[in-house]
């Protein structure tokens, strides 16, 4: 008897269950991305209105709102993707690590290595898997083999997909599935180092089985990145995110806890969106 | 219940959903309701019929209890609530929980007062018991009409009204217990009469916790627990924009 009650653990009180945990306040949180007095326009039309935002870091942090809503949008800004239309303006700040990304000195290709981006439809370029996450390391001019060899298996391990491709690295990245895909786009970010993940729609092209392997890949990969994902799949962002932004036309309507935003949000207009009112 | 907009979900489903269900917990409650009453009544007239009566609808009470534990958890896993919807279906499972109690509660004063039918009654014919039986009713019809209303406020008044419960049932007691001594031969009757002064400061409890899930539902503060002073605070400072 008395082994047995030895062998029987009970979980104590107050030990971590998972997502067991206290509010989080934004005001505590060491923060990696700020924008102040952000506006966008493109051409004539403002896509995003006086944005101030601070995204901690080691985070996840969310973006919902309907589409059109400027979460797209505002994610780009923080990779200066925006660059790329012409018709695009920005005013405002946008700063990391306290930095403005729009300093004249800053390297705009350095830039979008520190912070990385994952796209709705997976897009890995048609070459191996191994080329594939390799492919930045070689852009840095690394072309040691062995090194390249370690940082695959490390980043594809660290987007547990290592067991399902390491016996076909050499094999198209094609012949994955679109899961697996996602999750090679991701190893292929994180092995240049980022310090910011950017994910655009992740898992909106994925099975739900899939879906919940990359959720669990953003939760642990929050330890060593700051993530940022949109998503329209509002279920998506109360299982992932520790924080939530709500936007609507262009504006940030409200930023809070998760828990708080989907339990008890402050504002009607985002009571309404996430209950599915129309307002 | 306009100012949880039920009926503007997107989903005209999930509204006639939502509506059909509160309803239900309003009926539900309304049946506690007339149980207390009843039971008390038989208690006071020495009305075995009435409090057969009782008995038995006691078993309705459970069985909407499971009808509606049920459709709460349906929508639970179907639409997947959140922020007022969440919190009503959460103030709904928890609300049903305590009517059941209630019910249960007052099937034991049936139980009693059909007992005590045979018994001869005390000189002031249980008036102790019928003051408490209309004051506990009472402190469930404010706090089903708060639900109804989402009037927060109606927890403040159940919180003090309990403690006069509590203050009354203290008083029944030492009553009794002069009595236990005063008069051996009646001990029978009076630890019945006990027995139904406990159960009513029972439903006490529960109606007093009704009014704590309006204040989850309507805040989305959990004041459980808190004091008077503390529930006062916080209800009178708004945050919600």
């Amino acid at each position: 008897m008395e082994e047995n009650h030895q062998a029987t653990q009970i979980p104590k009180a107050g030990v971590s269950m998972g997502s067991d945990r206290k509010a989080l306040n934004i005001e505590r949180e060491e923060i990696c991305i700020e924008t102040r007095g952000l506006n966008l326009y493109y051409g004539e039309d403002q896509a995003l209105k006086d944005i101030n935002l601070r995204i901690p870091r080691n985070r996840v942090t969310a973006f919902i709102g309907p589409s059109g809503c400027g979460k797209s949008t505002l994610l780009r800004c923080f990779n200066r993707m925006n660059d790329l239309i012409d018709i695009c303006r920005i005013e405002g700040e946008i700063s990391i690590d306290g930095q403005e990304i729009h300093d004249r000195n800053i390297d705009v290709a350095e830039h979008r290595r520190r912070v990385g981006m994952v796209f709705q439809k997976p897009n890995p370029f048609p070459k191996s898997i191994f080329e594939n996450v390799a492919y930045g390391l070689r852009l840095q001019g690394v072309n040691d083999r062995r090194k390249l060899a370690e940082v695959v298996e490390r980043a594809l391990r660290a987007a547990a997909l290592w067991d399902e491709v390491k016996d076909r690295l050499d094999d198209n990245a094609f012949g994955l599935s679109g899961g697996q895909q996602q999750r090679l786009v991701i190893a292929r970010a994180i092995a240049i180092e980022p310090e910011v993940i950017l994910l655009d729609e992740p898992c909106s092209a994925l099975d739900p089985i899939s879906t919940a392997k990359v959720e669990e890949l953003i939760i642990e990969l929050k330890d060593r990145y700051t993530i940022v994902i949109v998503t329209h799949n509002m279920q998506q962002a109360a299982r992932v995110s520790d924080f939530t932004a709500y936007m609507y036309m262009g504006e940030l309507i409200e930023f809070d806890d998760t828990s708080r935003l989907f339990t008890n949000p402050r504002r009607r207009a985002t009571e309404d969106y996430i209950t599915g009112r129309y307002g | 219940m306009d100012k949880l907009h039920l009926d503007k979900h997107i989903s005209r489903q999930f509204n006639e959903e939502l509506e059909s269900l509160r309803q239900q917990v309003m009926t539900m409650g309304g049946l506690a309701e007339e149980m207390i009453s009843d039971a008390t009544r038989a208690l006071v007239e020495g009305d075995s019929e009435l409090a057969q009566k009782v008995v038995d609808a006691d078993d309705r009470v459970n069985d909407m209890e499971k009808a509606i534990d049920e459709r709460c958890i349906f929508i639970l896993a179907r639409r997947q609530p959140t922020a007022s919807d969440l919190r009503l279906v959460v103030a709904m499972i928890k609300t049903i929980n305590d009517l059941e109690r209630i019910g249960d509660e007052a099937e034991k004063i049936a139980r009693m007062a059909i007992s005590l039918a045979e018994a001869e009654r005390p000189r002031n014919n249980y008036r102790e018991l019928e003051i408490m039986g209309t004051t506990v009713r009472g402190m469930l019809r404010d706090a089903l009409d708060g639900f109804v209303r989402l009037a927060p406020e109606v927890a403040v008044d159940l919180v003090r009204e309990d403690k006069n419960v509590d203050a009354d049932y203290e008083a029944a007691l030492r009553q009794y217990h002069t009595y236990l001594v005063e008069e051996p031969r009646s001990t029978r009757r009076i630890l019945d009469a006990i027995w139904v002064a406990r159960a009513m400061e029972r439903i006490g409890d529960h109606a007093k916790n009704i009014g704590e899930y309006i204040v989850y539902l309507v805040e989305g503060k959990d004041l459980r627990h808190a004091s008077l002073a503390e529930m006062e605070r916080e209800l009178t400072d708004d945050d919600r924009e």
